[in-house]
């Protein structure tokens, strides 16, 4: 009896119900409106409060406040018959590291006056990615440059994307050649095994005995990257001596142990070298509190953020990795030079990237950034990643 | 005190909805009004935002949703009965695995899809085992499974992923009927909706299901099979969860461990906006539909309007909660108007 005149009531108030319930959603309608019409500096907002003050935010989100209609009417308007209307979408928003290469692109794209816009899931998924290569395609862009969250999972899309006539740049994380028109690769393996050679050699005066802490004992990356430093070592740098490799599997802990180890193994060790931003930072650390700090030199790939205060107290003079800022400006430079027809991907292709100066297509249609980039106590402040 | 007013005083619209020819009933009901919902924001998005009314946009739409699509049906039976399925992302990522292994090791195509939802619905079994037989609760038990399914998968392939899979297969996941825009792969949700709206509305298993939500204890001793009834609701979740994880692996070519992490929230939330409880005894197949393609319409709609992930989440949010707190504010709101008996 009562559960009958329970659902007898709640029959009944379908009625109320129904009222109430199209009111719930014409107010969700005018959030979403809201939120439509926010979008704009509500992006910039995001990438503006990590990078710092970048006085033409305010600017840059105001001409963005309506994206989906500027982005066939702006493109003829700034680029002549040229579409520069250039999306970045990296692999998920919020992530400092792409907050800082998409500055780099909206910096290249303000230069040749293009629409830059920056679209991306919350989540680095690639069915997500795809959602929003498809809304690109439709929405006819000039140029996707994206940073690819799967090497396949995204191709069809970008296929269909490119079969409408954008071109399709990828940066940072590459998918298969077929699927994209440029690749913009940071660094070569030989590039950054050089580079880190070259440091720890400055810095030990290029004598005496040095160590590697890499990652893991298999980590494709760390492996080729060693053997190119030690055919370097052998070749350049005769009077400077590889005394061995150990691994902290990528963990913070264990490369913390490690360095210890190693300091105690070989007293007179004079340099580290450690591949991988958790090693360099676990060592770092760990010589930022021993006896050994300034007296034990310290190179490496690591992040601005993790390092700064160790290259402040003084544990670490320098290390490397590349410039994402940079990264993301050649790759606005190489969506236009594509948008252009100056390049096709073909290797030999070449085209100018404004302050960066020119640039030679390789093979794969790849364009590489160039040197890995140096990061010192002269210039770590003006990073934020 | 009101059902023998409802009864006297002739008027109709006060009795209840079971007394009603079967059309007004669904005129009336919570379903017609997402219906309602549906179609205004289809319509608000045709008119405002630019490239919205197009094939092209529905194509996209409805490949995006075919996988919550699917798994959104047996989920509204598991949540008809008060118990929940928090397992069937992880579902989706084991078969996706799974699928991909299979057909790397060669195995036929139809073989590898029957395994998978084989693989499927032993998941499910897993679940309803602990859930009917034990008698633990669901959401305890799918939390476990949530983690338990995606560590297999996840352990299965590593970190890398299958992709070698002929590229008309690829093709053919995304094949659309003609020049629609309708995918062909809706053919096989709409079966599935016939089958288990049929399931769900016309049978005496899918009522019992409703009778288990309501009153578990009622529903016994009215010859309601109740364990068996929740054990079969959670066989039919994981065999189409692993089903729409070969979809997901053959429309992206990418068999992955961490395919579709997180969807589950995605499409509970759907269930939860086409109108069925998450108490158990209400609900039905048309309403999670709507729910689905309701969320589908407006994400579309808003990401071609250039609004961004996170403001989109918010806008599904808060949606979700306003679709859950409705029936409470109308409840108040006749409280209010209450106070004043009619006279009968």
């Amino acid at each position: 009896m009562f559960s009958r005149s329970t659902s007898r009531l709640t029959s009944r108030r379908f009625g109320r119900l129904l009222s109430v319930s199209a009111t719930a959603v014409a107010l969700s309608l005018v959030v979403a409106a809201c939120g439509s019409s926010g979008s704009g500096s509500e992006s910039s907002a995001t990438s503006e409060s990590s990078a710092g003050s970048e006085s033409s935010a305010p600017a840059d989100s105001s001409s963005q406040s309506a994206p989906a209609e500027s982005s066939s009417g702006e493109s003829s308007a700034a680029g002549g018959d040229h579409n520069y209307a250039i999306t970045f979408l990296p692999k998920n928003l919020g992530n400092p590291y792409f907050d800082t290469s998409d500055k780099g692109g909206e910096k290249a794209i303000g230069e040749f006056g293009g629409t830059y816009k920056e679209v991306g899931p919350s989540e680095a998924t690639a069915d997500a990615q795809v959602s929003y290569i498809n809304t690109l395609t439709q929405q006819g862009v000039g140029a996707i440059v994206i940073s690819a969250n799967d090497p396949n999972a995204i191709c069809s899309a970008l296929n269909q994307a490119r079969d409408a006539g954008i071109k399709v740049v990828t940066f940072d994380s590459d998918t298969d050649p077929s699927c994209r028109d440029a690749f913009v690769n940071q660094a070569t393996a030989e590039g950054i095994a050089k580079a880190q050679v070259d440091l720890i050699t400055k810095a030990i005066g290029d004598t005496g005995d040095i160590a590697i802490l890499s990652a893991s004992a298999n980590a494709t990356n760390q492996n080729a990257w060693i053997d190119l430093m030690k055919k370097e070592l052998a070749a350049n740098h005769p009077n400077v001596k590889l005394v061995d490799t150990v691994y902290g599997n990528d963990d913070d802990q264990t490369s913390f142990d490690k360095t210890a180890a190693l300091l105690q193994t070989y007293p007179n060790l004079k340099g580290i070298i450690s591949p991988t931003t958790v090693g360099i930072a676990a060592a770092a650390r760990y010589l930022s509190t021993s006896q050994f700090k300034g007296k034990v030199a310290l190179t490496g790939l690591g992040t601005p953020n993790q390092m700064r205060q160790y290259v402040k107290d003084g544990t670490v003079t320098s290390f490397a990795l590349w410039n994402p800022g940079d990264l993301g400006y050649l790759a606005a430079y190489t969506a236009k030079a594509l948008i252009d027809g100056t390049i096709t991907g073909a290797s030999g292709d070449k085209f100018t990237a404004g302050d960066l100066g020119d640039y030679t297509v390789g093979d794969n249609a790849t364009v590489l950034l160039g040197d890995p980039f140096v990061f010192d106590s002269g210039n770590i402040d003006q990073f934020n990643f | 005190m009101t059902t023998l007013r409802a009864r006297t005083s002739g008027d109709d619209s006060l009795l209840p909805s079971y007394g009603r020819p079967g059309w007004r009933r669904l005129a009336t009901s919570s379903e017609a009004v997402m219906v309602a919902v549906l179609l205004a924001v289809v319509v608000v998005a045709a008119l405002a935002v630019p490239h919205f009314a197009s094939t092209t946009t529905l194509g996209f739409l409805l490949l995006d949703a075919t996988p919550v699509l699917m798994i959104a049906l047996p989920l509204t039976l598991v949540i008809i009965t008060g118990e929940i399925d928090l397992s069937i992302a992880s579902v989706i990522g084991l078969g996706s695995v799974l699928f991909g292994i299979l057909i790397r090791a060669g195995v036929p195509l139809a073989l590898a899809i029957a395994v998978c939802v084989l693989a499927g619905v032993l998941a499910g079994a897993f679940n309803g085992f602990f859930v009917a037989v034990v008698g633990l609760p669901s959401l305890a038990v799918t939390i476990g499974t949530l983690a338990l399914f995606r560590g297999l998968a996840v352990g299965l392939l590593g970190t890398t992923a299958i992709t070698s899979f002929p590229a008309e297969w690829q093709r053919a996941a995304q094949q659309m009927l003609g020049s629609t825009g309708i995918p062909a792969v809706i053919l096989l949700v709409v079966v599935l909706v016939g089958v288990f709206a049929v399931l769900l509305h016309f049978t005496g298993f899918g009522r019992g299901l409703y009778a288990i939500g309501l009153n578990k204890e009622a529903a016994a001793f009215s010859g309601v099979r109740v364990n068996w009834s929740k054990f079969v609701t959670f066989l039919m979740t994981g065999a189409v969860s692993a089903m729409a994880g070969v979809f997901w692996t053959l429309r992206y070519a990418s068999a992955r461990g961490d395919n579709a992490t997180g969807l589950e929230l995605a499409i509970i939330a759907a269930v939860l906006l086409g109108g069925v409880s998450i108490f158990g005894g209400k609900g039905s197949i048309a309403g999670a539909v709507t729910g689905v393609l309701l969320i589908s319409v407006l994400q579309s709609a808003l990401r071609l309007d250039g609004v961004n992930s996170d403001a989109i989440s918010v806008v599904t949010g808060t949606l979700l909660i306003l679709s859950v707190l409705a029936p409470s504010v109308a409840r108040w709101m006749r409280s209010k108007r209450r106070v004043p008996p009619a006279p009968a």
